[in-house]
């Protein structure tokens, strides 16, 4: 009976997993060979030579791979940090509220459900300069003397980037901690309130530890997701001023497609690929040791 | 709870609701505003109401193409995924066998992978097989992110149904795949349904892929025809969010509809731990 089940479980999953399998992991193999290797599209006559380590070489002697790797440094920590926090608050906020739930778990889906390419188009509206809404806003209510043009400073165009990343994003957190705050015993508040313990007491030591899985996996969904965040900068700045605002994927996109130099662009996204894995296990082996038990 | 503390929660959820919604109302404010009028007179009501933008983006545009390219892209991935991954999250989710839980991890673990790291290789691949710019061409790589998403909400869903329902069932002497097919499936349904609707808008809404698979208009997808717009034809503002408005309704409106069981899916890994 039970082998029979087995059998029966390997031909339902086989499948499936085959086609994972096939689909993206050899690919993957595919990209790490191709990083090994000189491939340029332009010059086809020089075919495929082995070249070694080269491409990682190059990468990493590179001015404008740094400068990119500390531009998606900056947008993971500024972004997430910023989503975690505000989400943090607001599903709390939600917690308390009884009434009108339902519509704010709606509005709370709208910035989530639209296309990136969509939220970014409409926040670069908002920006646009002399007279888009932030322009005209600030300026009336005094904080600007005049229209800013915000997507010609290195500094500024961040402003707009992380904005749009956070209003998109911290809703989505905010179900998540919210899920993860409704599934806490009630008990346990009562237990701590005839402990003595005051409101801020009992958010440390009970509401924190007990909602450490919900903030690791929306930690770890976050950044994992700032971490190849290419359609938001695309189309909101482009990576400009410049390339002030190009993330990693965003300069393996340009090596790829305008330069056509894939044995290059294939280190690159190995390297994005790898700096993903990183983080995940860091997270996993910091904050949850016990996330992936069996029967989880 | 006292008036302080109400005021505190209702001035929080007033803001929040604001925030999240006023970019979205000021876009829709403008798909609807005259060009001329879009950045002279803003108003926090439109004062006129022309559907100009709309007219041009199907009548001048062809926005049609760009829809129908994404509506058989994403329905086909959709249906493939759902189709064979239920068999396999069934599995997982209800069948005891050696490997479930690496199976799982692996699974999961799929569904991290940045998908710029993806595209060296799928480019290669789909260029061998003359696939790019074709239908096929985007299938084949939406099934790398689809099917793995796919199979993870299908495999929550499938878990929450109760045990006892498939054991009464083998006890009347139904084989596995029998109870699969007439009980396990027709109960599963709700939660079906909701990965497929998970799924077809993470397709609908793919960017990367679209734009680096295709080449020429007839092929893009919405939402590389959106992004491309602008630097195509010096758009005008109006129509570029007229597209993005017509873009983003279908899918919100069906998210909408099924919020609860949404929610529900994609929060289910947080809560477990």
């Amino acid at each position: 009976m039970e082998r029979q089940e087995a059998r029966l479980a390997w031909l339902l999953v086989l499948p499936a997993l085959a086609i994972i399998v096939l689909i993206a992991l050899v690919p993957l193999l595919w990209a790490l060979w191709e990083s090994f290797h000189l491939h340029d599209l332009r010059m086809p006559w020089r075919g495929q030579p082995w070249v070694g380590p080269a491409n990682y070489m190059e990468a990493l002697t590179e001015a404008r791979f740094w400068q990119a790797a500390g531009h998606t440094a900056l947008f993971i920590v500024t972004s997430v940090t910023l989503e975690l926090a505000l989400g943090l608050v607001l599903a709390l906020i939600l917690h308390r509220s009884y009434r009108g739930r339902g519509a704010i778990r709606a509005a709370a889906l709208v910035p989530w459900v639209m296309p990136t390419v969509v939220a970014a188009l409409v926040w670069r509206f908002l920006f646009e300069s002399p007279s888009g809404v932030v322009n005209m806003l600030a300026t009336e209510l005094g904080f600007m003397e005049q229209p800013f043009v915000w997507f010609i400073h290195a500094t500024a165009a961040w402003v707009p980037l992380v904005l749009a990343d956070v209003w998109k994003t911290t809703p989505f957190v905010a179900l998540l901690l919210l899920a993860g705050l409704q599934s806490i015993d009630t008990t346990l508040y009562e237990a701590a309130r005839i402990d003595g313990a005051g409101p801020w007491r009992q958010f440390t030591s009970v509401t924190l530890p007990l909602l450490r899985p919900a903030l690791l996996v929306a930690l770890i969904f976050r950044t994992l997701d700032a971490v190849r965040v290419f359609d938001l900068i695309y189309i909101l700045t482009g990576g400009g001023p410049g390339t002030a605002t190009e993330p990693l994927a965003l300069y393996t996109f340009h090596v790829l497609f305008q330069r056509l130099r894939f044995g290059y662009g294939a280190a690159l996204s190995v390297l994005i690929f790898l700096l993903t894995f990183a983080l995940a296990l860091i997270y996993i082996r910091v904050l949850g040791k016990d996330l992936l038990r069996p029967g989880a | 709870m006292n008036l302080q503390r109400r005021c505190g929660l209702l001035t929080g959820i007033g803001t929040f609701l604001a925030v999240t919604l006023f970019p979205v109302y000021w876009a829709l404010v403008a798909s609807f505003t005259p060009e001329t009028r879009l950045f002279t007179t803003p108003s926090l009501f439109p004062t006129e109401v022309v559907l100009d933008h709309y007219y041009a983006l199907f009548a001048e545009r062809d926005f049609w193409t760009p829809i129908r390219n994404s509506l058989i892209v994403a329905g086909s991935t959709t249906f493939f995924c759902v189709t064979v991954g239920a068999l396999c999250a069934y599995a997982l989710a209800r069948l005891r066998f050696r490997w479930k839980v690496p199976i799982l991890g692996f699974i999961l673990a799929v569904t991290m992978f940045p998908q710029i790291s993806l595209v060296p290789p799928l480019y290669l691949i789909l260029r061998a097989f003359h696939l790019i710019n074709t239908y096929p061409g985007l299938i084949f790589p939406y099934v790398t992110f689809a099917m793995p998403l796919t199979v993870w909400l299908l495999v929550g869903f499938f878990r929450q149904l109760p045990h006892e329902i498939e054991e009464a069932a083998l006890v009347d002497g139904a084989s596995r795949l029998r109870t699969l097919w007439e009980i396990i499936l027709p109960l599963a349904m709700p939660g079906v349904a909701t990965s497929a609707i998970l799924t077809f808008v993470y397709c609908w809404n793919e960017f990367l892929f679209a734009f680096v698979f295709t080449l020429e208009p007839e092929r893009y997808t919405a939402p590389v025809a959106i992004a491309l717009f602008r630097g195509q034809y010096q758009m005008s503002w109006g129509q570029v969010l007229a597209a993005a408005v017509v873009a983003t309704v279908p899918v919100t409106v069906l998210i909408l509809l099924f919020q609860q069981r949404i929610v529900q899916g994609l929060t289910a890994g947080a809560v477990k731990g």
